[in-house]
């Protein structure tokens, strides 16, 4: 009891460092947050893959939520330095169908700290077999002000110059967007290659299809597992790179005015079922933020629907 | 506090998404699956070449306590601890699968059965894959010694 009662104080310390300050969504968020560990005492262990921008074609076990925390620090030329998160509930609906749920914020230095917005996400897995390219579809909502930083897509002409407005400003501008992606990906030999080529088109002021895409390569640095189990072995830690950017839009498609990054990506997947991410990314052109550092931590819980379901009655 | 038109549907289409979601997830792979034989059928499916191929660690003394701990880790909370059978996942130790080659089991872990919940673990290096069937072909032996002993 009284490490649960820890857990939840830690979960109430990282919103107030959220800085949720004006948010309608921080009671919503509480009560996930204190609901989930307690219905869903079952633990899995997912292999999760290092890329923080780019997706493969693995979806979420069905049944299981996988609560994911992530944190984009930037360097900023012409503004302040902002850290950017966000946080993810990713749940497996079957196993062709995760649906995801995004809440995003943001810290500017020597600004203010806001709340961005939401993302509501669906992947469905196309083809019923594993084959040698495998694509998932990818639809997203997104409802997010002109302050939003996490970065999560690079797209259009999106620019470092973009961020550097106070955010006074650019929390007047909302987005209601859609936003499609085609994630292909292959798996050989240990290593997943990865390519997501994404449209974004927003709802409202008649704005043009925005391009972009976000590709990655990654392995596990041991392939066979050891027979003990460990937090240190190998085959817990699985590295790569991924390389995201934009490509302009539909009057001006190509790579005038756009940003590309190239970041590393490592994760450590510990026996229980946390795993933790790191993503130092480089700019690659002079309309890119020139560092950025990304991280997160996340932990699956299995069983969650069948929780939820017998939480509602519904149990067998 | 007024919420805007937007916000109201984002929530909506949300809570929808979760619902939905719940609703499906128990209905895939669900309670039926641990009695109803027709999901072995799976194992006939698979490409008389894929289950020709032997399992290149089968003469690996670790590679049933490796799959064990992988079982454990990536399959117990469907098929159950002991591979009987859980809420989501058939037994294991069933003669159906006892009885098919190493290569139909590794292409069926390969490959999942998505329509009927169970993920594809491609994502799982083909090693780790191997030593999965190497701990569920055990699972043949143990029965018999336990058998046995009975």
């Amino acid at each position: 009891m009284h490490s649960y009662i820890e857990q939840i104080s830690l979960r109430f310390s990282l919103l107030r460092q959220w800085g949720c300050r004006n948010s309608r969504f921080l009671p919503v968020i509480a009560i996930l947050l204190a609901i989930i560990p307690a219905i869903s005492s079952a633990r899995s262990d997912a292999q999760e893959s290092p890329y923080i921008v780019t997706y493969d074609h693995y979806l979420e076990e069905p049944g299981s939520l996988e609560v994911e925390y992530f944190s984009n620090f930037a360097t900023q030329r012409g503004g302040n330095d902002f850290a950017a998160y966000w946080m993810e509930f990713e749940y497996g609906a079957t196993a062709w169908w995760t649906a995801e749920l995004y809440l995003d914020g943001q810290s500017t230095f020597g600004d203010s700290t806001i709340f961005t917005g939401f993302r509501v996400e669906n992947r469905f897995r196309l083809l019923k077999n594993e084959h040698v390219i495998n694509p998932v579809l990818y639809v997203e909502y997104e409802q997010i002000s002109e302050a939003d930083k996490i970065m999560k897509e690079i797209e259009g002409h999106d620019v470092e110059a973009d961020h550097a407005v106070p955010n006074a400003i650019l929390r007047q501008g909302h987005n209601h967007e859609l936003e499609l992606k085609l994630l292909l990906s292959s798996t050989h030999n240990g290593w997943n290659f990865a390519l997501n080529p994404l449209a974004t088109k927003p709802l409202t002021g008649g704005d043009p299809w925005e391009f972009g895409y976000a590709v990655g390569v990654s392995r596990p640095l041991a392939l066979k597992a050891s027979a003990q189990r460990c937090s240190l072995c190998r085959e817990n830690f699985v590295a790569g790179v991924e390389m995201y950017g934009g490509l302009g839009d539909r009057p001006s498609f190509g790579l005038h005015d756009t940003s590309h990054y190239l970041a590393p990506v490592l994760a450590w997947n510990l026996p229980s079922s946390w795993t933790l991410r790191l993503s130092p990314g480089f700019g690659l052109n002079d309309n890119s933020h020139q560092f950025l550092l990304r991280w997160g931590f996340s932990r699956e819980f299995s069983g969650f629907g069948s929780a939820l379901t017998r939480l509602f009655g519904g149990g067998r | 506090m007024m919420l805007s038109h937007a916000t109201k549907l984002g929530m909506l289409l949300c809570l929808a998404v979760v619902t939905i979601g719940v609703v499906m997830a128990q209905s895939d792979g669900s309670s039926r699956a641990k009695f109803d034989k027709s999901v072995y059928g799976e194992l006939s499916k698979a490409p008389a070449k894929a289950a020709s191929r032997q399992n290149p660690l089968e003469s690996d003394p670790e590679a049933v306590a490796a799959g064990a701990k992988l079982f454990q880790l990536h399959c117990a909370e469907c098929h159950g601890a002991t591979a009987d059978g859980g809420k989501k996942g058939p037994s294991l130790r069933a003669e159906e699968v006892q009885q098919v080659t190493p290569g139909t089991l590794f292409w069926v872990l390969t490959n999942g059965v998505v329509r009927k919940g169970m993920p594809v673990w491609s994502r799982l290096p083909e090693p780790q894959r191997w030593q999965l069937v190497s701990y569920i072909k055990s699972l043949s032996a143990t029965q018999k010694a336990a058998t046995a002993q009975q």
